[in-house]
């Protein structure tokens, strides 16, 4: 049976009327700092009453993962579907009800490689907000090269066990369990001889160590790994051939990253200037050189969003080429930087306080530093051009 | 909607691609310069595009034409940017065509689009007075007489003022320049008297003229649309003319990228490709991604025009002003990677450089849009 546009008009209109009387008024307006993001787990954190009922109502639906299948916690939607939930709630503004390495990395990546064990297993707890994860790739010594990566997995019968280190892995100390790539052939060459594998974080053995960053905060750790036993079942794909299942996760990573500076529900970046500066006697941002900057920065910014909508369509036609996510991130955390760059010119002097209550506790200063690592994590901007250069343009041996 | 092409959409335009590689590729640009061709376009092609159902595109069904849309005409113009061809496409069957779609009196619409689709008839828009796009700083005067109107004023970059039938004037009827009021399309015979036309060669070889008016008469029937308030119906027909533009930017680019990434497989320096350059390939990388972001603006503009006419604006500024900035870039990164070939006349990345310079001023340049972008959010 095929739609007709008035069944997906129906679920349009009946989607629109749940979000209404669903979608607290608190849970309509741009997330401002990381501390308002709703991240699950076993141990769940909720900033307020209103972030709660919305996590629970849209997990309850199914809602947090609208597209993934039904036996695996999902809401079961076809992509027209879900390109209409999201329609509808950035129309309203509406939050996304939970942050998720889960939803974003780890759950494609199971989709397409775990065994029906594996996806039975973790894909509900993701779904419902149960389990966090944490990503376990870089490496002090395996930075943009991360096929060089040394931690070890040795095999003991059924078992590996695991020594070496991790870093920048993100909340790692909030993590529940770890989706991480390990050596389990040294005498390999190195794309061939890694694994990936998933393990509780309180297995005995595991240690963070957070790392402040230049914005104060610690969004990332070292993680060390002393003797760790995980079963050999907790591979998922094929011993020794983990770097498919790597690459195939960065690519959910870098459409997830490239899209993080998108607030386009929020109010335009030329009056939040306008709030702070002032206008003219025409009502312009009083501000010309500044104005005329917003202004380019918007004419990226909708371009971009233009471009993360098609390649949603191309690659429900079967259409996108599998690198354009590298083409994404490249663009969209070079874009976040300059968003950040101009809110900070916007804010000027305000914007310079670091600890005040009247800054949030410094939180523009904060943002702004913290997106300097969005063209370096999950890929840098150079690593993005190298792979655009290779595998979309076939430039020679690059 | 989804933000690709439909299937029809994909065949028209794999014919139009087609018939542009091989009809009028570049080559077909250089052969008109080269012979100093005084129509500046080939006449047969344009009977060509009218039997393929190019020319009456956008013309209603009932007046003989396909009755499609933007995204159609878009398709067509990418073409028309990748291959350099100069064809009365935009003037006459984009712009003319709609301004008389949405602004004509059943009488102008069945006096003007059958001949339009059928190819018979020319037909441009004159907007521009002064050095910038500026259409509510029109002066051009009409001042009533009898029954009608007597036009004085100039216009300039008018797009084949020389091959045209039939012009639509932009005139000021009342109120000073500047004014949103006061603004009146009127129909003009290129052949009236008082009116001197002046061919002006331009850097990319493509058709413009000055025009001249010189109390130049029109009727009361020659009022395209509504007396004084036609600067709805002009932004309305001038958007279509800027995603029209900004597709052909988008192919311009295109056909520059296309150009530049085979010669950085080909060109060996310090004895290898010059390809292998990792400054050139992230340089080619980037241009690649300012292409790809363009062509999904482009497409949302062109759709929005056709679903949603009336909050289409802030979206058409979008896509010409990045198509002019991008296409810009690809016609300088085309020079520079070709290095001294790229500043012969004899290689083809000249042609695009010239090309793109003209399309960036045409109905607004980026600065033009992004002004209007600030405008229309309120800052």
């Amino acid at each position: 049976m095929t739609d007709t546009s008035s069944d997906l008009d129906q679920f349009r209109r009946e989607t629109r009327q749940w979000l209404e009387a669903n979608c607290p008024p608190e849970m309509r307006r741009p997330i401002e700092s990381d501390d308002e993001m709703f991240w699950g787990g076993r141990n769940p954190s909720y900033a307020s009453e209103p972030q709660r009922l919305w996590f629970e109502r849209m997990r309850d639906k199914g809602w947090t993962v609208p597209h993934w299948p039904r036996q695996y916690g999902g809401g079961g939607l076809d992509a027209e579907r879900t390109k209409i939930l999201r329609q509808e709630m950035a129309a309203i503004s509406a939050r996304q009800p939970l942050m998720s390495f889960g939803v974003s990395m780890l759950g494609p990546a199971l989709l397409k490689y775990g065994t029906e064990a594996q996806k039975l297993e973790h894909l509900p707890k993701i779904a419902r907000g149960e389990i966090r994860w944490c990503q376990g790739y870089s490496e002090p010594n395996a930075g943009s090269d991360l096929a060089s990566l040394q931690t070890r997995a040795e095999s003991d019968g059924d078992d590996f066990i695991i020594n070496g280190q991790k870093i920048w892995t993100s909340y790692a100390n909030y993590a529940d369990w770890i989706f991480c790539l390990v050596r389990t052939d040294p005498t390999a060459k190195k794309h061939e001889g890694i694994s990936f594998i998933l393990f509780d974080m309180a297995s005995p053995g595991v240690s963070t160590k957070p790392i402040l960053l230049i914005s104060g905060k610690s969004p990332f750790c070292e993680t060390f790994f002393d003797n760790v036993r995980v079963p050999k079942a907790n591979v998922v794909g094929t011993i020794n051939r983990g770097w498919d299942v790597a690459k195939y996760l960065l690519q959910h990573e870098r459409t997830m990253i490239s899209g993080m500076g998108d607030r386009s529900g929020g109010r335009p970046l030329g009056l939040l200037a306008a709030d702070s500066i002032g206008t003219d006697a025409q009502g312009r941002l009083d501000d010309p050189m500044l104005r005329a900057q917003i202004a380019s920065f918007e004419i990226d910014e909708v371009a971009l969003s233009c471009a993360a909508e098609r390649a949603i369509d191309l690659a429900k036609a079967g259409q996108l080429h599998p690198a354009f996510s590298s083409a994404m991130k490249y663009y969209g955390t070079e874009l976040n930087k300059r968003r950040h760059e101009l809110l900070m010119a916007a804010g000027g002097i305000d914007a310079l306080e670091w600890d005040s209550d009247r800054s949030q506790q410094g939180a523009k200063a904060r943002a702004w530093l913290r997106t300097k690592a969005n063209s370096i994590e999950g890929g840098t901007s150079e690593v993005m051009l190298g792979i655009v250069a290779k595998r979309i343009l076939d430039l020679p041996g690059a | 909607m989804a933000l690709v092409l439909t299937e029809e959409q994909t065949m028209l335009r794999d014919s139009a691609r087609g018939l542009l590689a091989d009809k009028a590729p570049v080559s077909h640009l250089r052969q008109l310069r080269d012979e100093q061709s005084p129509d500046g376009l080939s006449r047969a092609l344009w009977q060509t595009f009218a039997e393929m159902g190019f020319a009456g595109l956008l013309v209603p069904e009932a007046f003989g034409g396909s009755g499609l849309g933007m995204v159609e005409a878009g398709v067509v113009m990418e073409e028309i940017g990748r291959n350099l061809t100069p064809s009365p496409f935009l003037a006459t069957a984009v712009i003319a065509a709609a301004a008389l779609t949405h602004g004509g009196s059943a009488a102008h619409q069945q006096a003007y689009l059958p001949a339009i689709a059928a190819g018979s008839l020319l037909a441009t828009l004159a907007i521009d007075e002064g050095a910038k796009h500026r259409p509510l700083h029109t002066a051009l005067q009409a001042t009533r007489a009898g029954n009608g109107f007597r036009l004085s004023g100039s216009k300039a970059l008018v797009i084949d003022g020389h091959l045209a039938d039939l012009v639509i004037v932009a005139a000021r009827s009342a109120g000073n320049p500047g004014d949103r009021d006061g603004l009146t399309l009127l129909l003009v015979d290129a052949k009236a008297s008082g009116l001197t036309i002046e061919r002006t060669a331009m850097l990319d070889y493509h058709n413009a003229a000055r025009l001249e008016f010189d109390n130049v008469e029109v009727t009361s029937d020659s009022v395209l649309g509504e007396l004084d308030h036609g600067a709805a119906l002009l932004e309305r027909v001038l958007n279509i003319g800027r995603v029209a533009v900004a597709s052909e930017l988008l192919g311009v680019a295109e056909g520059v990228f296309a150009r530049t990434v085979a010669y950085l497989k080909e060109r060996k320096q310090f004895g290898r490709l010059i390809g292998e350059f990792q400054a050139l390939q992230h340089r080619a990388a980037h241009l690649y991604v300012e292409i790809e972001i363009t062509r999904a603006a482009v497409l949302k503009a062109a759709q929005a025009l056709d679903s949603d006419p009336e909050r289409a604006a802030a979206l058409v500024a979008v896509a010409k002003a990045k198509a002019g900035s991008t296409a810009t870039l690809a016609v300088q990164e085309g020079v520079q990677m070709h290095g001294g070939m790229g500043m012969t006349d004899a290689f083809d990345i000249g042609f695009f450089m010239k090309r793109a310079r003209v399309c960036q001023e045409l109905f607004g340049d980026s600065n033009y849009h992004a002004e209007q972008l600030a405008r229309l959010k309120g800052y």
